[in-house]
């Protein structure tokens, strides 16, 4: 079974937004309809996203750390979404895992984005149906793309590669590989919605140095150059061989 | 969560009259053991056609909570997964037996009619009525189970859900049927009014205990779980966009802490103590002024109570959306 998936890291986000606006780019341009923004300049802007990059600050001012931390639609294994929708418009399609809304078959009663813990739908306010991350499939399957960009938007437009695509079923697909080696995993495991979303963790490189591995053991003293020679007479340092 | 009008309209009236069919087919269950006197088919009909009623109202204002309710004939779709899908079902099932129900009221038919004799008067009536009354808990399940049934918004993934809903139902409905006695049947104002007050006591009890559980709850999802970084101190810096989204209005009730707490003290006030008042008073006089204050000082206690149901909920999306930036 494939279960297509993005994997995040966040060692390498930088927070600059880049997948939220390709994403809006690509996906208000498709087949489905654009995505409806109110007010874009004006007081209070409001607007629907299917990616969103949010800012976290771990830790207490001086020794802090920034997290950028990008979200969207995790595209659950078990996702809470589907079976509480009432006419089947939530779905998850068996051949490849991913979470897609039938935007003619939605009613708009939002029971679905009460039903799902990490908020990653949204109501189109003028099309007054429900939206989410659809991981371009719209996009990934299209054969006249060359194969380089057959991926969703948001992956090709990481600056720094912070996004990788891929099945997360096959084990030796670099997103599960990327999971397995560098510590992925998933958001609010505590409700076991099996996000197939992973996210790398931050990662430092420490070297641990002991104290008296900065000081030569044979050489308390700390004198450099070339070392006294023993009389030939004097025990050598294994009393079998000779200086 | 914010609470939404057309679901608070929605859930309060379809409980006044699920409630209120429940009060008569209990007064019709006594009369047939004699425990009561006979009613004209009338009053039942009747009865049973204003509850149908506030049935069609509350269908009219879940409406108005939909996006596109030219679909929602689609929403019945998914019964075997969904509680809201059930409840769609649900609905009009009940609203159906309840009308069937007083017509056969009105008629005067029976069982005898359909060549089975059974001797018993009003036989066919309290057959419809039996099934009415199971589509109608039915009903009271599918509307709690649909909040009961969402596991991380912890205030309401309790069976005290489903509780409060039938009992807070039933409380209105008989609050109702002593008003509707006193104006159409007044030997079943007592009887009606008793059951009321025992129905409040008993909601109190489940609604308190649900206000009690929740102030005790200790929430299963935290910054830590919500974006996987394993340190006691985390604060949001920023939600990815300086407007509103959908997101925030949703699930942020956006009221002061003080309505809040205000809200909680009026329905507690508004729904128990003042409506037992009330229809004390009015049973002792007779006197439908009293007991029609009592049904309406109560059901905007209702209001209040769902509208705090909602706003208590907090649902865990709202820990990535904690500051604007």
């Amino acid at each position: 079974m494939t279960q297509l998936a993005l994997v995040i890291d966040l060692n390498v986000c930088v927070g600059c937004h880049a997948c939220v606006t390709s994403c809006k780019e690509w996906n208000t341009s498709g087949d489905a309809g654009y995505m409806s923004d109110d007010r874009p300049y004006g007081e209070d802007p409001t607007g629907c996203f299917f990616n969103r990059v949010q800012t976290f600050e771990v830790g207490e001012y001086p020794r802090t750390e920034t997290v950028h931390f990008p979200k969207s639609c995790l595209h659950c294994e078990d996702p809470p979404c589907v079976p509480v929708c009432p006419t089947g418009a939530s779905y998850k399609r068996p051949e490849d895992g991913i979470v897609l809304v039938d935007y003619d078959k939605c009613i708009g009663c939002k029971y679905c984005s009460w039903a799902c813990p990490y908020g990653v739908r949204e109501l189109d306010e003028h099309q007054k149906v429900m939206k989410k991350c659809t991981l371009c499939v719209d996009r990934i399957y299209d054969t006249s793309l060359p194969e380089s960009e057959r991926k969703p938007a948001c992956v090709l437009a990481c600056p720094t590669s912070a996004r990788l695509f891929g099945d997360v079923h096959d084990p030796d697909s670099r997103v599960s590989v990327a999971i397995r080696e560098e510590g992925g995993y998933t958001l609010m495991p505590e409700w076991g919605t099996h996000p197939a979303n992973h996210y790398l963790p931050r990662r430092k490189t420490h070297i641990s140095v002991h104290v008296d591995e900065l000081e030569r053991y044979d050489n308390p003293l700390k004198k450099e150059g070339e070392r006294p020679r023993p009389d030939i007479s004097e025990p050598s340092l294994d009393d079998v061989t000779s200086w | 969560m914010h609470p939404a009008f057309s679901v608070i309209f929605l859930t309060t009236l379809i409980g006044v009259g699920q409630g209120l069919f429940l009060a008569l087919y209990t007064a019709e269950s006594y009369h047939a053991v004699g425990l009561l006197p006979a009613q004209s088919p009338q009053f039942y009909a009747w009865g049973a056609w204003v509850a149908v009623a506030f049935l069609v109202a509350g269908l009219v204002a879940s409406f108005f909570h939909l996006g596109h309710p030219e679909r929602a004939w689609r929403s019945a779709a998914r019964w075997r997964t969904s509680w809201l899908s059930r409840e769609v079902i649900a609905l009009p099932v009940t609203m159906g037996l309840m009308f069937v129900y007083g017509a056969v009221h009105y008629l005067g038919w029976d069982l005898a009619r359909f060549g089975i004799e059974t001797g018993l008067p009003g036989d066919l009536t309290l057959l419809v009525g039996a099934l009415g009354v199971i589509a109608t808990f039915g009903l009271f399940l599918c509307t709690g189970m649909i909040y009961a049934s969402i596991r991380f918004l912890q205030e309401w993934a309790s069976p005290l859900t489903v509780l409060n809903y039938t009992l807070l139902g039933i409380v209105s409905g008989f609050t109702f049927a002593t008003l509707f006695a006193a104006l159409f049947a007044t030997d079943l104002v007592n009887f009606f009014g008793g059951w009321a007050i025992i129905a409040i006591l008993a909601a109190l009890v489940t609604r308190v205990s649900s206000l009690l559980r929740n102030a005790r709850i200790r929430y299963k999802s935290s910054p830590q779980t919500a974006i996987g970084v394993r340190h006691s101190r985390i604060s949001q810096r920023s939600q990815g966009f300086m407007g509103g989204s959908f997101n925030t209005r949703e699930f942020f009730h956006g009221a002061s802490r003080l309505w809040f707490r205000s809200v909680k003290w009026l329905f507690l006030m508004l729904v128990f103590p003042v409506p037992v008042v009330l229809i004390s008073l009015g049973m002792s006089s007779d006197s439908p002024i009293e007991l029609a204050a009592a049904f309406m000082v109560q059901y905007l206690g209702l209001l209040a109570e769902r509208w705090f149901f909602f706003a208590q909920a907090n649902h865990p999306q709202n820990l990535y959306y904690q500051t604007v930036g």
